[in-house]
């Protein structure tokens, strides 16, 4: 039941980019394909939940008994760099399939503030799933970024659909581009905006 | 290049937020009000001026393979003593603002103006080209700021101008799609015109 | 190649250190800052330090602070800090000083997440909802919405809000009538 809730809240109601504006670089670069959407999101999930898991025993195991935890951000950033560079190389070696879906994704990654933001988050907010506001456990820790990834790839999949009909259409000049995609982006969010309050 | 130039054209000739369509993640999070994202806007500056400064002084020592994280440890650093700053002399402001204040780490406009510019430039151009850039976005998210909160809670700064409910949309999270793509048309008109 | 990075690595760590060795003591004073200009909005006067007197409690699933008020040696109330997980937004966390003899002096809003605009409303400092409350006993003022068959004026377009904010207060009040019992009844 907890799960649920976790993963309800992380993909519609809490949704990464149309409502913690995390993640917005991406969602508005490689949305002009579902199948690029596809590949991003993908890519973003694997990396979110590995990064997420390292972070977060990081933060528990190290940075927390040493009482720096003003190195935070230091320490995060250096390890999703690290951690993006090293899946990069490892796919390539084991599965070429996949890194050649994934691998142009890849180095998108480190500076996508989703991930960060993620790692982040899951160490500081407390959470409240029907209980005492309390820090996630590893395991619900997990559940919450992998569902946080599938929310952005939820987004990213939707609006791609969204931006290759709109390719079709007439629109006038001034709105040709981003602007257009961020109005889009607004209605999508208003429409997402229909989960808050269920969880 | 003269000096003053390096700092106008990050303002408006190559602003980072409606030109480049850079950082958009703090434009559309923080942007509730003109005062937070001024102070957003603000804090990224510093972050870039200094980050700018620095990388400069340090790229002829740093190794071309390992650039970029070097580059990133460098910012990380900057962006946790704003952080401590903020937290020690302005708690509330901190509160609001959040995960985006340690989020400036991955703002695509500090590492893009510190591999584009600082590295191959001199530390004090490099210090004006991240002011430039900085007072771009600032002013780019105190606009749209100002926008928002007139909009959705009919104030300036605070200040209640107009009374009761206004069209509350626009500090919710759909508002900021909204209001940042009809600026962007704006911009693109008077461009043009 | 590494050397250069662990260079910078020790450097900026040594740099970060240094800062926040500087900025530790301002954090932390701002954070006890925090807690007692609350303390002061819902207390009446006092002139002991409640909160290095708190001490806290297990009710209804969740740890409740407590920070006892004196004057002259006097109880002349308690604080009582409790989190809802009723909102509309995510959990809410309210600070309510009550009186000796269990009228609500003052109520703050310590953290929420609700809707700006709407559900924001119970911040005494965008609205005058939470006023309703002061000087109120919960014995005869039910804390609960109107809608519910109880006497407090919700916020209009946001009654989970409201709702939310009332349960907070009655949880606020069964923390404080276990203080009263568990010192003899009186407080």
């Amino acid at each position: 039941m907890e799960y649920i809730l976790i993963i309800i809240s992380a993909v519609f109601v809490n949704n990464i980019v149309l409502n913690q504006f995390l993640g917005v670089c991406p969602f508005l670069g490689v949305s002009n394909r579902i199948s690029t959407a596809v590949g991003m999101s993908a890519a973003v999930l694997f990396v979110m939940t590995l990064s997420t898991l390292i972070t977060y025993l990081i933060q528990m195991y190290v940075l927390n008994p040493l009482q720096i935890g003003f190195m935070q951000t230091v320490t995060f950033i250096l390890v999703i760099a690290a951690l993006v560079q090293m899946v990069e190389i490892v796919l390539k070696k084991i599965s070429p399939a996949l890194y050649q879906a994934l691998g142009i994704f890849l180095p998108l990654i480190t500076t996508n503030c989703a991930v960060l933001g993620v790692a982040i988050l899951v160490v500081t907010q407390e959470f409240s799933f029907g209980g005492t506001p309390a820090l996630l456990t590893l395991p619900q820790a997990l559940v919450y970024t992998a569902a946080m990834a599938a929310g952005f790839g939820l987004a990213l999949i939707l609006f791609a659909g969204m931006r290759e009909h709109m390719e079709l259409v007439g629109v006038p000049q001034p709105f040709k581009g981003v602007p257009i995609a961020l109005i889009t982006a607004g209605i999508l969010a208003l429409a997402f905006m229909g989960f808050s309050g269920i969880v | 290049m003269s000096k003053w130039k390096i700092i106008t054209q990050g303002i408006i000739k190559e602003n980072p937020t409606f030109v480049l369509v850079l950082g958009m993640c703090p434009t559309l999070g923080t942007t509730t009000s003109a005062i937070n994202g001024m102070s957003m806007g603000l804090a990224t500056t510093f972050v870039l001026m200094l980050s700018n400064y620095v990388i400069s002084l340090l790229a002829g020592f740093i190794p071309s393979k390992v650039r970029i994280p070097a580059f990133i440890i460098v910012i990380a650093i900057f962006v946790t003593v704003v952080q401590l700053v903020m937290q020690a002399y302005v708690p509330a402001l901190y509160q609001t603002l959040g995960l985006f204040i340690p989020l400036i780490v991955v703002n695509c406009i500090v590492l893009g103006r510190a591999e584009a510019y600082a590295s191959k430039n001199k530390p004090l151009d490099s210090f004006l080209d991240g002011l430039g850039s900085g007072l771009g976005f600032t002013l780019a998210l105190t606009v749209l700021g100002i926008v928002r909160e007139l909009l959705g809670a009919g104030s300036f700064f605070g200040l209640k101008l107009i009374p009761g409910d206004a069209i509350l949309v626009f500090i919710l999270a759909p508002g900021a799609f909204l209001a940042l793509g009809y600026l962007m048309v704006l911009f693109n008109k008077l461009k043009k015109a | 190649m590494f050397l250069t990075l662990l260079l910078i690595c020790f450097g900026g760590s040594a740099i970060l250190g240094g800062v926040y060795l500087l900025t530790h003591g301002p954090i932390e004073a701002a954070q006890t800052a925090k807690v007692n200009r609350a303390l002061m909005g819902v207390l009446p006067e006092f002139d002991n330090t409640p909160s290095e007197e708190c001490f806290e409690m297990d009710l209804e699933g969740q740890v409740i602070k407590a920070y006892p008020a004196l004057f002259n040696g006097e109880p002349v109330g308690w604080a009582v800090e409790v989190v809802t997980t009723r909102g509309f937004g995510g959990p809410i966390q309210i600070m309510v000083g009550f009186l000796p003899d269990g009228t609500i002096f003052n109520s703050a809003l310590i953290s929420h997440s609700e809707t700006p605009g709407l559900g924001d409303k119970l911040d005494a400092e965008k609205s005058d909802f939470s006023t309703q409350f002061k000087g109120k006993h919960p014995a005869t003022f039910t804390l609960a919405v109107k809608k519910d068959g109880g006497m407090v004026d919700a916020i209009t377009a946001a009654t989970i809000s409201s709702r939310a904010f009332c349960h907070a207060m009655e949880v606020a009040y069964k923390a404080f009538q276990h203080i009263a019992t568990q010192e003899g009844g009186k407080v």
